[in-house]
């Protein structure tokens, strides 16, 4: 079992090297990929150098290029393939039936995975990706049960990676537009989902009001912790009742399903969050680290301990953390 | 330009829904989805029951599709999804890939559905390829990106071999999730929800604190909060768009086919729609706006 880790910056691929992670996810500047902030993504000269260093180490690089082609933008998403396979990627992270045709007549050595914006979330997709472009891998949408996850495991030879921890996607990803309703940018086309430069705060009273392209996300009393206005994690009103309707403010967590993910084969687990800081990838590699060490050597002795708990909900949205849709409760 | 009527997106009881059919075929509407796209526990009406009302529809001169389900997780709804797939009677429409690979398999030609993720010519070539015949584009799309899709020679090569179809009345459909809101909306865990949608025949409207309409919830799926409505946009498709889609709601759907029927078929007039619904996608700009 891999554990693979996000970088957005060179520093950030030092700091997972060091502390532990398998593999690192990284993107390049631009819109090829779904996490496009400012100041964040490497260079193709910070690629190559990004390549040379897990090498080095003995680890892999993998380059997401996960957004949609643009009709008149194939050549730049050809190119970001083009660029990672000569910078020395070793594994290609695709959404786009287009690209992954591409990248598969071009680079059929260069390992493909189907990303998980291309939302397979069955057996029936899977094997449509598998041979239509030969994939190795499949991230698995957050939106499964872990039974859902082993019936999958189960039943398909392609190896499965799983999201374990970071920020949680309610819904199925690559099939949710509220960011472009609500904004016109969404991750599919702009690789952006609620995107910062539509954010204002104001003070209404004693609250603190939170406004996306002028939509009021969340209003926050004095003794409330004001969180970013992520769409699907305010409080609206349907009825009498206003609440969290879609999902509240807090993050992934499967520490707890660990030793089941190892005992069904799942081939990585991925750590969310290419747009955090060295010192989050630094204390979350540190951790699942550890409970991966921890689990390989003994799946049914494996417990998780309560300072690794306390750290990642330390780095959670508003320090909760949930199993998200592996639990059954849940949904 | 014809027009189609997309499947009902809200759970309704089955006599309702059969009572809509009988309507549906005396109404100036071209094509016919049918089926269910939303919940796999939403089972008012069989297989065996829509291809009933398919055969009818089509007996009154409607071609008629049918509508698979988008977010396929269980192997029992890919076993239904085969069913689906196995007959050919009918056209289906896939909503996953599941669909089209399996449709794909037989050598059969499908619709793809909004939530097939095709944003470029390479990817409308691919599928059409498999045995797509008519594409739904996502909704966020907007016109410009549909006249730059088509315009690339790649498209071009095939454009006589397709069908483009664009959702353009109804409430967007806009997210899916295995959390069932609706549930959630009435404080139920989605394993007990009871089937509670057939209480909202048109979803749940969600309000922000200040009381502007959002979002529809729909179940699993999360659809806008306000109508999507393309009437005064029907010039602007004109010789890119093949079918004009509409999706029912609870009321006033049969006035909302007359009028995109006469705005179609007669002269362009100017025609405004209600200052409560949008257009903002077909415009290049936020969905939730009104050009």
């Amino acid at each position: 079992m891999e554990l693979l880790c996000p970088a957005g910056s060179l520093v950030a691929v030092d700091t997972a090297i060091t502390n532990g992670a398998d593999a690192i996810y990284v993107g390049l500047k631009g819109g090829t990929n779904a996490r496009r902030f400012a100041g964040l993504n490497l260079t193709v000269e910070q690629l190559t150098e990004a390549a040379t260093r897990a090498h080095s180490h003995g680890r892999k690089l993998h380059v997401a290029i996960n957004t949609f082609v643009h009709p008149k933008g194939f050549e730049q998403w050809q190119e970001a393939v083009d660029i990672s396979v000569r910078c020395g990627a070793d594994v290609l992270i695709l959404a786009d039936i287009a690209l992954l045709d591409y990248a598969a007549t071009q680079y059929p050595n260069v390992e493909r995975h189907l990303s998980v914006q291309a939302s397979a979330t069955n057996l029936g997709a899977i094997d449509f990706y598998h041979r239509q472009f030969d994939v190795r891998r499949v991230v698995l949408p957050r939106v499964l049960s872990m039974p859902q996850v082993r019936a999958l495991a189960r039943g398909t030879d392609v190896p499965l990676e799983v999201f374990a921890f970071g920020s949680l996607c309610i819904m199925a990803e690559g099939r949710c537009y509220l960011s472009s309703y609500m904004t016109g940018e969404s991750p599919n086309t702009a690789g952006a989902c609620s995107p910062a430069e539509f954010v204002r705060w104001s003070e209404e009273g004693e609250d603190m009001v939170s406004r996306l392209n002028g939509v009021v996300i969340d209003r926050f009393q004095p003794d409330e912790q004001a969180g970013y206005p992520t769409l699907c994690k305010g409080r609206f009103r349907v009825e009498d009742n206003t609440y969290h309707v879609l999902e509240e403010p807090t993050s992934l967590n499967t520490l707890s399903l660990l030793p089941d993910l190892y005992n069904e084969g799942i081939a990585a687990v991925k750590i969310e969050g290419r747009q955090r800081s060295p010192a989050y990838v630094a204390q979350v590699t540190r951790v699942w680290r550890q409970a991966i060490d921890e689990v390989k050597r003994d799946p049914n002795r494996f417990q998780v301990r309560s300072t690794w708990d306390e750290t990642l909900a330390r780095l959670s949205e508003g320090h909760q953390t949930t199993l998200g849709a592996y639990h059954r409760k849940w949904n | 330009m014809k027009l189609s009527l997309a499947p009902i997106s809200y759970f309704w009881p089955k006599a309702d829904v059969q009572a809509f059919y009988k309507r549906v075929a005396d109404s100036p509407v071209d094509r016919v989805y049918l089926g269910e796209t939303i919940c796999s526990k939403r089972r008012e009406l069989s297989l065996d029951d829509y291809l009933r009302i398919a055969n009818e529809l089509r007996a009154s001169g409607k071609e008629v599709v049918l509508s698979t389900l988008t977010l396929l997780e269980a192997a029992g709804e890919l076993k239904e999804l085969q069913r689906y797939c196995d007959q050919s009677d009918f056209l289906i429409e896939a909503n996953d890939l599941a669909a089209v690979q399996r449709v794909a398999e037989r050598g059969g030609s499908f619709v793809a559905g909004n939530a097939v993720n095709c944003y470029n010519a390479s990817t409308l070539k691919r599928l059409v390829d498999m045995g797509m015949k008519t594409w739904n584009p996502p909704v966020e799309l907007s016109r410009e990106w549909l006249v730059e899709l088509l315009d690339d020679p790649v498209a071009r090569s095939i454009r006589s071999r397709l069908e483009v179809e664009v959702f353009s009345f109804g409430y967007l459909p806009l997210a899916y999730s295995a959390r069932c809101f609706t549930a959630r909306s009435e404080d139920r865990p989605k394993d007990d929800c009871r089937l509670c949608c057939i209480n909202y025949p048109n979803g749940r409207t969600v309000y922000t604190q200040e009381d502007d309409p959002i979002f529809t919830l729909n179940g699993i799926q999360t659809q806008s909060g306000q109508r999507y409505n393309l009437l005064s946009d029907i010039d602007s498709m004109r010789g890119l768009v093949d079918f004009v889609r509409l999706s029912p709601q609870a009321e006033a759907t049969f006035d909302w086919i007359d009028q995109f029927h006469n705005a179609i078929h007669n002269d362009p007039i100017s025609i405004e729609i209600p200052e409560s619904d949008i257009n903002g996608y077909w415009h290049k700009l936020e969905g939730m706006r009104q050009l």
